[in-house]
This record gives C-alpha cells, structure tokens and sequence, in this order.
C-alpha cells in the first residue's frame, strides 16, 4: 500500500533533493530559479502569468491589506495580561527564519504546531487573550505577517524526534486515496504533476506561499483551507482546519518542500 | 477473502471484486476471471475477463444523452482528465488518453468494464470507478451509497464512446 509504495519514493526525493549543484549551472539562465529546489517548484512555476505579476509587486498584492492590520495588531495589548506581540518579541523582524522551521513540535509546552497553531498558543498562554479562530482576518494576517519575515529564506522542516511520526501520519494520507473518486493527493501533485485538469495545471501542490490569496476566493486563504478544497473536489468530506490531519499532511508537504524558500504572500488564480 | 467496504488502504483488486459475492468466481488465472459483483445499491454485474458483457439496464443507451453526461462537470466529467472530439468544449485535460477513435479501439464490453471499475482492471488506475459505493473512505456526506454515475447514465455513456470511431 501506499507507505511500502512511497519507501522508494522518500529516498528518491531525497536524492533529488541532494542533487542540486547538478542543477545549478542550468539555473543561471531560467527565470523561474528562485522558485524551484533540485525536482521539486513552487505553485509559481505552473501559475498564470497574471497572478505572478500581482505576487511580484507587493503594492499589488491584495495580502498586504491583511499584512497591514496586523502589524498594528502585533503592538496592540490584548487579552488579561494586557501584553502585545511586541511586548515579548520588540519588532516583528526578530521572527525572521522562524516560518522555516514549522510544523514542529514547540519546546515550551511539547505539543506539535504550525504557525497558526503557534500565534494562538502565543495568545493563550503568554497573553491571555482568546485564540484567533481558524481562517478569521487575524489568524490570516498575522500568519502572514510572520512568515513574510522569513520570505525568500529554504523551507526546512525537522522530521526527527517528536516530529516524526507527524511526518509519517501525513504521508500516509497523502498516498491514501479517498472521496467518491477515490484519488489521493498524491495521484494529482505526484504522478500527475504538469499535467492538465482542463484548465487547471496540476503544480507538485506545495505549501511554501501559504497564506495565498486566490482570485477565486477573492480573499486571503490558509494552506488547511486549500486541503479541504481539493478534498471536497474529490467528493472527500472536508476535514477540520487546524486538525491533527491536515496538521500531519502539512508536516509531509513542509517536508517535501525542503529547500524551496517561502514565498509568502502568493498569488494564485 | 473477505472485504468489507472500510478496510483500509485496499485498491481493490481483481478478486476483493468478489467482495459481496452473490454468484460465483469461477476463478482461473487472474485474467480469464470470472467474478459477480454487488455493491451496496447497486445493480449486480459479471466481470468476465477485460469485459463486462451484459449490459446494466435493458434499455438500449443513448449517445446523445450520454454525450451530454461525459462533459457535465457535476457527472461524467470526463473531460477533466481526457481529451475527446468536442471541439465545441475548452479546455480538455491530459491526465488519461485521448479518446478519439476510442469506439473503433474498444468495444462496449471493455468500454463497460473500464467505466464501471477501471480499478478492477488496473488496480493502480487514476480513473474513479463510475459505478461502485463500496471500498471508498471519506466521502462527502451527499454521495455516501451512490455511484457517480447510474447504471443508465453508464449505458449512455458508453453509447457515446461508441460513435467516437
Ligand atoms: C483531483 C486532483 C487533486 C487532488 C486529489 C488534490 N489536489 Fe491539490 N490541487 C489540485 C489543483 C487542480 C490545484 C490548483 C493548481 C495547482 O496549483 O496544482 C491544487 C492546488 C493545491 C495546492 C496549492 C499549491 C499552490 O502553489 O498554491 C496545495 C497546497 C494542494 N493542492 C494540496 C493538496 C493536498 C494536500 C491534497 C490531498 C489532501 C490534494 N492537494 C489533492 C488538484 C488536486
Ligand atoms: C481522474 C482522471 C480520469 C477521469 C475523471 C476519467 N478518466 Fe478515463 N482514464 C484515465 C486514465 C489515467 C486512463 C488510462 C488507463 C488507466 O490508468 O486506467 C483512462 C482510460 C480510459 C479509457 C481507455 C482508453 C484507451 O484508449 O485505452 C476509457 C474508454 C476512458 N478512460 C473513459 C472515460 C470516461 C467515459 C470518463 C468519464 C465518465 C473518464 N474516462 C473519466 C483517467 C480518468
């Protein structure tokens, strides 16, 4: 089944992965370098020209609207210990790298989190104040606005330890096929990638420009919505945003997309 | 072998087909098998080798109706993942083959098969089975006990791909 099945394919990527220099002659002279590690690109690569106009000049992109209000959200006292992110952390900048290393499982409390899951502990315990809820303005823009510190910095998630059997949990449900047309995330953004969905160019489905904004949403989105997207498109229920499986999946895709730099705000159609 | 609907990580292979086996599986080598098949709610049908060679329904299917079913997005859609001489159609998908002369390839027998359950033939293939409610996990609430397609809907389409020669 499709862990047996991916034993092979772990080491393959790995090898992909460790094969960069072999590359990197070829890469002075494709525009697209900055977006691809080794195998393995950006959503960018595959995106419609227009959408990567609007990411390349942030006077453009929308997501700075949302990046706006929370770096005024990150000075402002909240919650019963009266305390702002910057009370604790002085200028957003100090968070730079930090994006490049969740999921993972946080010292302080030993419990596994992304970096939304991260901003609420911060909330909760820190401030005292009441975790944004999953996909609000708030949890979008200062999901953004921390990762925007680390932009342009390689993805590089540690799989070891604690972490580990998060990696394992989401890379069996990424080779899992399910919904009513039985496919697995793995059928669309592994075997076929580059390929055409109608209209849709099926890209390798990484997460490292999320939080996105999509045109069809016509608003900012989280990586967990954009799984219970493709979920429902396969006629699988949709499962809880910020729950242990798209929390696992995330783990694998953050994984697989080690060496490609963040990229957030993206741009997508 | 038993197989119930949830087990896990199955692909359903050849013989899990004879999951709720009513008849029989006159089982030779796995590809001169015979097996009978009946999902929960469904029609049962007789695998018979690449084939499946009677038809779901007595009445005869209809190209038109079955034309209109292969490029509707909320039913056959097919066009997500083939191309086929609908010029009238943008954007066909690239992911299976094309169809083009599909009719003169195959039969409707094969064509039944690969519709019904292209898994049973290629437990490895992308394409979703049209007619199955069984072996599936976690679909959406609506579509729980149906197939994507109805046993006439199969006959239509497979109608149509028989005009594409
Ligand atoms: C039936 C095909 C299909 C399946 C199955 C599927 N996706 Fe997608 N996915 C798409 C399409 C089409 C897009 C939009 C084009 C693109 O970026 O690939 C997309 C986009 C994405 C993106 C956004 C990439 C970007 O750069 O913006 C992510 C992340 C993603 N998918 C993850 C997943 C995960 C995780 C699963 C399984 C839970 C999954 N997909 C299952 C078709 C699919
Ligand atoms: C999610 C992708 C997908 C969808 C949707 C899909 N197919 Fe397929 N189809 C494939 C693939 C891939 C193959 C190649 C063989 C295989 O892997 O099963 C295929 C093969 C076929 C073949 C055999 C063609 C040949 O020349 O051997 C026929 C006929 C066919 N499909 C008809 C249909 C029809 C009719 C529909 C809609 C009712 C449909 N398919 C929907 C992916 C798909």
């Amino acid at each position: 089944m499709g862990a047996k099945r991916f034993g092979g394919l772990a080491a393959t990527i790995l090898a992909m992965t460790l094969a960069v220099p072999a590359f990197a002659s070829d890469a002075k002279d494709d525009p697209l370098a900055a977006y691809r590690s080794g195998e393995m690109y950006s959503g960018y690569v595959t995106g419609d020209p227009s959408s990567r106009e609007i990411q390349d000049d942030d006077m453009m992109n929308p997501s700075f609207l949302w990046v706006d209000k929370a770096a005024e959200l990150w000075t402002t006292a909240d919650g019963t210990a009266g305390k702002s992110c910057a009370d604790c952390h002085g200028d957003v900048e100090s968070l730079k790298g930090a994006a490049t290393k969740y999921p993972t499982t946080d010292a302080a409390t030993g419990k596994f989190m992304n970096v939304e899951l991260k901003i609420n502990d911060c909330r909760e315990r820190q401030m005292g104040a009441a975790p944004f809820k999953f996909e609000s303005d708030e949890l979008l823009g200062m999901t953004t606005l921390v990762k925007l510190q680390s932009r342009g910095m390689p993805m590089n998630i540690d799989i070891t330890g604690p972490n580990e059997k998060w990696f394992k949990k989401g890379e069996e449900f990424y080779f899992t096929s399910r919904g009513q047309l039985d496919l697995a995330c793995a059928d669309c953004h592994i075997t076929n990638e580059g390929m055409y969905m109608r209209a849709e160019k099926l890209s390798q489905g990484q997460p490292n420009g999320f939080p996105t904004y999509r045109m069809k949403w016509q608003k900012l989105g989280s990586l967990h919505r954009r799984m219970r997207g493709c979920n429902d498109n396969i006629r699988a229920e949709k499962l809880k945003g910020l729950g242990e499986d798209y929390l696992a999946v995330e783990t694998y895709i953050s994984w697989r997309a080690s060496g490609l730099p963040v990229e957030t705000p993206s741009v997508r159609k | 072998m038993t197989v119930t609907p949830h087990t896990f990580g199955l692909r359903r292979p050849m013989i899990a087909c004879a999951t709720a086996l009513v008849g029989l599986t006159l089982a030779g080598t796995a590809s001169a098998e015979m097996a009978r098949v009946q999902d929960p709610g469904l029609q049962p049908y007789t695998i018979n080798g690449a084939e499946i060679s009677e038809p779901l329904t007595a009445e005869p299917g209809d190209a038109k109706r079955g034309k209109a079913l292969f490029i509707n997005r909320k039913m056959g859609n097919c066009l997500t993942c083939h191309t086929a001489p609908i010029p009238e159609e943008d954007f066909h998908g690239n992911v299976g083959p094309d169809l083009a002369g599909v009719g003169s390839r195959m039969t409707a027998a094969e064509l039944r098969l690969r519709l019904v359950d292209a898994k049973a033939l290629l437990p490895e293939s992308l394409m979703p089975s049209f007619y199955r409610t069984a072996g599936l996990r976690q679909v959406k609430k609506d579509f729980v006990g149906k197939p994507i397609l109805k046993a006439q809907e199969i006959e239509d389409v497979i109608a149509y791909l028989q005009t594409l020669k």
